[in-house]
This record gives structure tokens, C-alpha cells and sequence, in this order.
């Protein structure tokens, strides 16, 4: 009996361990994304599996028209998009997106019939490969496709004297009312939802709560029992962020108070708290310069119906400043913002001054034969500038050769050298704006070229030029100035900078993730 | 063998030996030290009447490449001169169906050779006035002059394009002139025979 009960259990146990193998590593439950389009909000699960946050590619599939297909022979999966194969391979944390690899946190996990991929795998698989919005916020547990606007908000209450004040910063800044609605105040945002990390308050003589509105993108602030007056003004934020600050004033105050809401009646300049929000975007990515090709004097190339290329690359120009920063939260700064002269020592000069991340350059191309067309992505060609930019190029730039003593020779070497330590990450930009540019505009054979090009030598960052059409044709002479196809480059420039940032991203953060956050921002140089 | 067999055989190896220095030293004397000057078009007809074939650059039909065309040039043994006859008709109408790159009107102005194969292209100002100001276009006018020298003349290895004989950033706005531009062919299709 006593050996029964020995075996009898031991039996029980391997029974046990039978059946825990058996089972998929699939641990808890997380709770769910939403996935949050203009058509509205859906829930996404997530599993944990193997310590990592997983979805399962079936409903990726569902929610984002995926085709998923299992190579049983090659142990392989396929995820097809409409354009795009995404290749996953089981045991290996990397995919191929279109042929290029990118790293994953994780390998894909199955379980049972179903496969699960890391978190990650948006925005750093589906995201390129779909070639359109996604973005994966994980703090949030969103992810936002198209041309949803979900601002990030996050606010703080603090006294400042007699009066309290909401801080709320903003990004990417989105417009928005204050308004007083009897006890309470109403902050309306042109959004479609909120992103919002909110206060609790410290001073409910004044502000008992701030709360978010349900079904509108709007917070509500619950007026305490001491109120009397409110003034609120907006301060600009850095890389595409807004500060709104409300004061709320007691009944009775020491200094004459303007009217509720009154224009001008912003509040005095006090000490700032800190951001509030995270703005450092993934990737280092932070500044981008935009140069509007040519300008005043130099008036470019000339269309057969009278269209130059200054005006259409400054209108251009000005459209994606406007894009970059509302969808993308980056700096953005133009090299002119006018009709205006400005060298091509100085456009470059504007980039490396604000530090940019990223240097592009908007042409129109023009062509003897009226028939020629399409679009052109060029970056530097490092062969007209010899052997030392070919060895900066390849990292060995403390041999640097300063030959003849002249002033301006040095001055060209290092001008020179600057573009090339950057030359690969050209070539990566350019690629990803040819391949979005490809989604949206008509391309030429030679979509992608190298060149000696003026503008781009003394660049001290990625940069590339781009010839958005060939204002010589009369077709595409009538697209440049039309609304529609300036739309249509301007959001595959902002998708070809999203993509670039997000595989900056994943280069920079596979190997250790939180050092990511944590670098200055400096880092990326 | 006799003296004088001797002689007359000594004289002959001195003869053919005299000869072929005078002939290298000929072929040597436009690298050996800087040579050019503003060309004189007088000058620039072959006096021998010899023709040699050279390939010059045009723009393509769908105005996105140059095509090669092989078209026949007076010959000069003085790589000066050679230079000097590629770019007059470099410069040149294009033969159909082609268009040239170089905007109508450019003359060369002056052309240098240096011991180093860097050859000085001086143009006049049409070349930028007259450009029509797409860097495609650009790209064109300037490699089919870096590309008529270098593939034609061995001897040249790099070439930069002056204007109105000074040194010009760019011809309209894209291409770096600062500095010489060696052979690039990347814009260049098949050749073809001038028919």
C-alpha cells in the first residue's frame, strides 16, 4: 500500500509535468490596446507569453486586413500586407519587411493553431510593411492608424499664491477652447480623442477635479466651492508640444482681476514646471530641416506654363512643416520661409546650427525632353570628394589630411566630412522616401541616385534631395501646383520620416531598450 | 661587316633611336608642365585632315540618360589639342535624335591641362544663363564634358568646369564644380554609331 502511494504519486507528478509541458507558455492576460482609427476604436488583446506582451496575428489579421500564411515545410510565416511580405521565422527574433531585417524583443510564439507576436512587431514590422500610420503607444496601450489625432495630454495643479493652477501640456499642439459651463471648465481639443495622463488635484477650494468628458475630446474642470474667476493661456512647447495654463482665482482677490476669459488676460510669467510629458521621440529623432530648393534670385527651373520651382518647393516646403509636426511632434525648420536668396553654404549651415536630425532637400526637376517624369531621391556621392571623405565614410576619421595650408581648403575638407559619416543613413533615408514616395507619386525609372550635389556636402546629418516631379512636363507642371498631389508628397515624406525614426528606433534600442530613453539629446551623434 | 656598314648601321640605330625620344617627348609635353589657353577657333581645324573616333555624350530620347554616340573628331597627337577637338564637339550640335546637354550657345572659352591629368574647362557664361535648371540636367551638361575628356583622353583623369574663367559652385544650383570631377558613367546608356 505504502509502495502503491509512492508510485501513485510519482505518477501524479509526471502526470503533472505532462500536462504543464503540454500546455503553452501563455502566462496571464494582459489587459487589451485600442486600436483607434477615424472609423472609431477597437480592443486588441494581448497575452504574456514567455515574460513578453504578445498579440496574436489573427487579429492583427482581422484588424488590419493581414494576410497570414504558415510554411509548414520551411517552418516559416508569411504576413502578407496589400504591397508587402513580412517574413517571421519561429525560434528567431528578427522578421524581414520587404527584405530588409529588423530585430523583434521576441520570437514569434505559438499557441496551438494561433501565432503571437511581440508587441514591437507594429510598429517595427507592420508599420513599414502597411506603409501607412501606425503608432504604437505603449504607455497608453494605443495604437493609432491614419489620420486619427489623439494628442498626448499631461497635467499638474499647483497654488501659485491665491490662485491654483492647471498646467497641461500638449503634443503634438492641437487647437482648443477654454470655456466656463457653470461649476466647471471646459477644454475642448480638435481631436478626435484624448491621450490623457490626469492631475489629481491639491487645491479643491478651487479645482476639485479634472476629469476627462466621456464620448468628446474635451476635459472637464470641476470648479471648487471658492471660485471666482479663470484665465488661461497657451505657451509654445518644445518639438511640437503646447503648454495651456488656467488660472482658476478666488472670489476675492487681492489685485484686480480681468473678466472670465477675457483676451489679453494671460496669466504673468511664473516658474515653469517641468515637461510633463516624454517628448523625446523614439529614434533621437527630434529636428528635421526642410530646404524649400532655391529661391529669390535663383529662381530654379521654369515649367512651360510659367511655374517655378522656388514657389512650388516653398509651398511644398511649408506644407510638411506643418504634417511633421502635427502627426509626427518633431522640430521642424525651413531653410527659408519665403521668397528669398538664401547659399547653399547657408541652407546646410541652418541644419547643422539646430542641430537636425535630418536634412532634406525639395526640388522640381527639369528635363530638355518635355516627356520625362517621375520622381528622384539623390544623397551624396562620395567619389568626387576623394580619398578622405571615403575614409571618414568608413570611420577613420582622425587621419585627417590638411594639405596646402589654405584656409579654404580646410574649410572644404571638414565641410565635406561632414555628409561623410553620414552616407550610409543617407542611403537609408533615401530609401525609405523612395519607397513611400512609390506609394503616392509617379516615379522615375531612376528612382534612386547618387550625386555630387552642393546643398547636401556640408550636411552634418542624414540628408537627402528630393525631386518631388519634372516641372518641364506639362502633366506633372499641372500636379505640382495642384492641392492634391502636394497632399499626396507631403504625407509619403512624413510616412518615410516615421519610418526612418521607427528603424532608428529599432536599431537603437534591440540591444538594451530602456538606454534609449535615457540618452541626451545629443545622443544620436 | 665593314667600317663602313658600321658606320651607316650606327647612324640608322641613332636615327630610329632620335625619332622615337622626339615622339615620346611629343606625346609627354602636355602632361610634363600646365598647358592651354584660350582657344583660338582657327586653330582648332585639324591641319592633317585625320580623323579619329571619340564618344561624346547627348541627352537620350526619354531625357533621362545621356547616350553614347561614337562620332569622328579631327585627331591630334598633342593631347591638348585632342582635348580641345572632343569638347568643340562636345559642344556641338547633337545628332538626331538626341539633344545636347550643354545649353545653346557655350563656347569654350579657354581650356588647361595640368602634369596632374586635371584638365580646366572654362565656359562661357550661357552655360548657367542659358541652363534650364533641373539637376538631371544639370548632371548632364556637366558629366558629358567630365565624361567626352576622361574617356576619350587617358591622359585626363579629372576635369573641372569654370565660367567666364572663374570657379563657379554650381551651374544652376545642384551639381559641386569646386573641385575636379573624375569619369561617371552612371548616367550613360549604350553607345551608338553617329549614322
Amino acid at each position: 500500500m505504502h509502495a502503491c502511494s509512492r508510485w501513485c504519486g510519482l505518477a501524479a507528478m509526471v502526470s503533472l509535468l505532462v500536462i504543464l509541458a503540454r500546455m503553452p507558455a501563455v502566462e496571464a492576460q494582459a489587459s487589451d490596446y485600442t486600436v483607434m482609427s477615424r472609423e472609431g476604436a477597437q480592443q486588441l488583446p494581448t497575452r504574456m507569453v514567455g515574460g513578453q506582451e504578445m498579440f496574436a496575428l489573427d487579429d492583427l489579421a482581422r484588424l488590419f486586413d493581414l494576410t497570414v500564411r504558415e510554411d509548414t515545410l520551411a517552418g516559416g510565416l508569411t504576413v502578407s500586407t496589400k504591397t508587402q511580405t513580412i517574413v517571421l521565422t519561429p525560434g528567431q527574433a528578427l522578421a524581414s519587411v520587404a527584405g530588409r531585417l529588423i530585430s523583434l524583443p521576441a520570437p514569434p510564439a505559438r499557441d496551438g493553431r494561433s501565432w503571437f507576436v511581440p508587441v514591437d512587431f507594429v510598429a517595427r514590422a507592420l508599420a513599414p510593411a502597411l506603409g501607412s500610420r501606425v503608432e504604437l503607444r505603449k504607455p497608453s496601450r494605443l495604437i493609432l492608424t491614419g489620420e486619427v489625432r489623439v494628442p498626448r495630454v499631461a497635467g499638474a495643479i499647483a497654488p501659485q499664491g491665491t490662485l491654483a493652477r492647471l498646467t497641461l501640456d500638449v503634443a503634438p499642439a492641437t487647437p482648443h477652447s477654454v470655456s466656463q459651463d457653470g461649476a466647471r471648465l471646459l477644454i475642448r481639443f480638435e481631436a478626435d480623442a484624448l491621450d490623457a495622463s490626469l492631475p489629481v488635484s491639491t487645491t479643491p477650494e478651487l479645482i476639485s477635479a479634472v476629469r476627462r468628458a466621456e464620448g468628446a475630446p474635451m476635459l472637464v474642470v470641476d470648479l471648487g466651492p471658492r471660485f471666482g474667476s479663470f484665465r488661461s493661456s497657451e505657451l509654445p512647447g518644445e518639438r511640437g508640444a503646447t503648454r495651456i495654463i488656467v488660472d482658476v482665482l478666488p472670489l476675492t482677490s487681492p489685485t484686480p482681476e480681468p473678466p472670465p476669459g477675457a483676451p489679453g488676460a494671460a496669466a504673468p510669467p511664473m516658474p515653469d514646471p517641468p515637461p510633463l510629458l516624454d517628448l523625446a521621440p523614439p529614434g533621437g529623432l527630434r529636428t528635421v530641416v526642410i530646404d524649400a530648393g532655391h529661391g529669390g534670385d535663383e529662381e530654379g527651373a521654369r515649367g512651360p506654363d510659367g511655374t517655378l520651382e522656388k514657389d512650388v518647393t516653398l509651398s511644398v516646403a511649408k506644407r510638411l512643416k506643418a504634417a511633421l509636426e502635427s502627426r509626427l511632434g518633431l522640430r521642424v525648420i525651413l531653410t527659408r520661409d519665403s521668397d528669398q536668396t538664401v547659399g547653399l553654404d547657408e541652407r546646410a549651415a541652418v541644419a547643422n546650427n539646430n542641430k537636425a536630425d535630418l536634412f532634406i532637400s525639395l526640388h522640381a526637376n527639369a528635363s530638355l525632353r518635355p516627356a520625362a517624369s517621375g520622381a528622384e531621391v539623390f544623397y551624396l556621392s562620395l567619389a568626387e570628394y576623394g580619398d578622405q571623405a571615403e575614409r571618414v565614410a568608413r570611420g577613420e576619421s582622425e587621419a585627417l589630411p590638411v594639405f596646402g595650408g589654405g584656409t579654404r581648403d580646410i574649410e572644404v575638407i571638414l565641410w565635406e566630412m561632414a555628409q561623410a559619416r553620414y552616407i550610409e543613413q543617407s542611403a537609408l533615408l533615401a530609401q525609405a522616401i523612395e519607397a513611400a514616395l512609390r506609394e503616392h507619386v509617379p516615379m522615375s525609372p531612376r528612382a534612386i541616385q547618387q550625386a555630387p550635389f552642393r546643398v547636401l556636402v556640408g550636411a552634418n546629418m542624414p540628408a537627402v534631395l528630393v525631386e518631388m516631379a519634372f516641372i518641364t512636363n506639362p502633366d506633372q507642371e499641372r500636379q505640382l501646383k495642384s492641392d492634391t498631389f502636394q497632399t499626396s508628397l507631403v504625407r509619403a515624406l512624413v510616412d518615410s520620416v516615421g519610418r526612418f525614426r521607427d528603424g532608428r528606433s529599432t536599431e537603437s534600442s534591440t540591444p538594451a531598450p530602456a538606454t534609449n530613453r535615457a540618452r541626451g539629446p545629443g545622443a544620436p551623434r | 661587316m665593314t667600317r663602313r656598314t658600321a658606320v651607316i648601321l650606327a647612324i640608322g640605330v641613332v636615327a630610329i633611336a632620335s625619332t622615337w625620344f622626339l615622339l615620346r617627348a611629343l606625346q609627354r609635353g602636355d602632361r610634363s608642365q600646365p598647358t592651354g589657353g584660350p582657344v583660338n577657333p582657327a586653330s582648332a581645324a585639324a591641319a592633317t585632315g585625320q580623323k579619329i573616333t571619340a564618344t561624346l555624350y547627348f541627352v537620350s530620347e526619354d531625357g533621362l540618360s545621356l547616350a553614347g554616340v561614337r562620332r569622328e573628331v579631327p585627331f591630334s597627337e598633342d593631347v591638348f589639342d585632342q582635348a580641345r577637338h572632343v569638347l568643340e564637339a562636345q559642344l556641338g550640335p547633337a545628332p538626331e535624335p538626341f539633344v545636347s546637354a550643354i545649353p545653346s550657345g557655350t563656347t569654350l572659352r579657354s581650356l588647361y591641362l595640368t602634369e596632374r591629368g586635371d584638365a580646366f574647362v572654362d565656359l562661357s557664361a550661357d552655360a548657367r544663363t542659358k541652363h534650364t535648371g533641373g539637376s538631371i540636367d544639370e548632371l548632364f551638361t556637366v558629366y558629358a564634358i567630365v565624361d567626352a575628356l576622361t574617356v576619350n583622353l587617358p591622359a585626363i583623369t579629372r576635369v573641372q568646369i569654370l565660367v567666364e574663367g572663374k570657379e563657379v559652385d554650381t551651374l544652376a544650383g545642384h551639381v559641386d564644380l569646386r573641385h575636379p570631377l573624375q569619369k561617371n558613367l552612371q548616367w550613360v546608356r549604350a553607345e551608338k554609331d553617329e549614322s
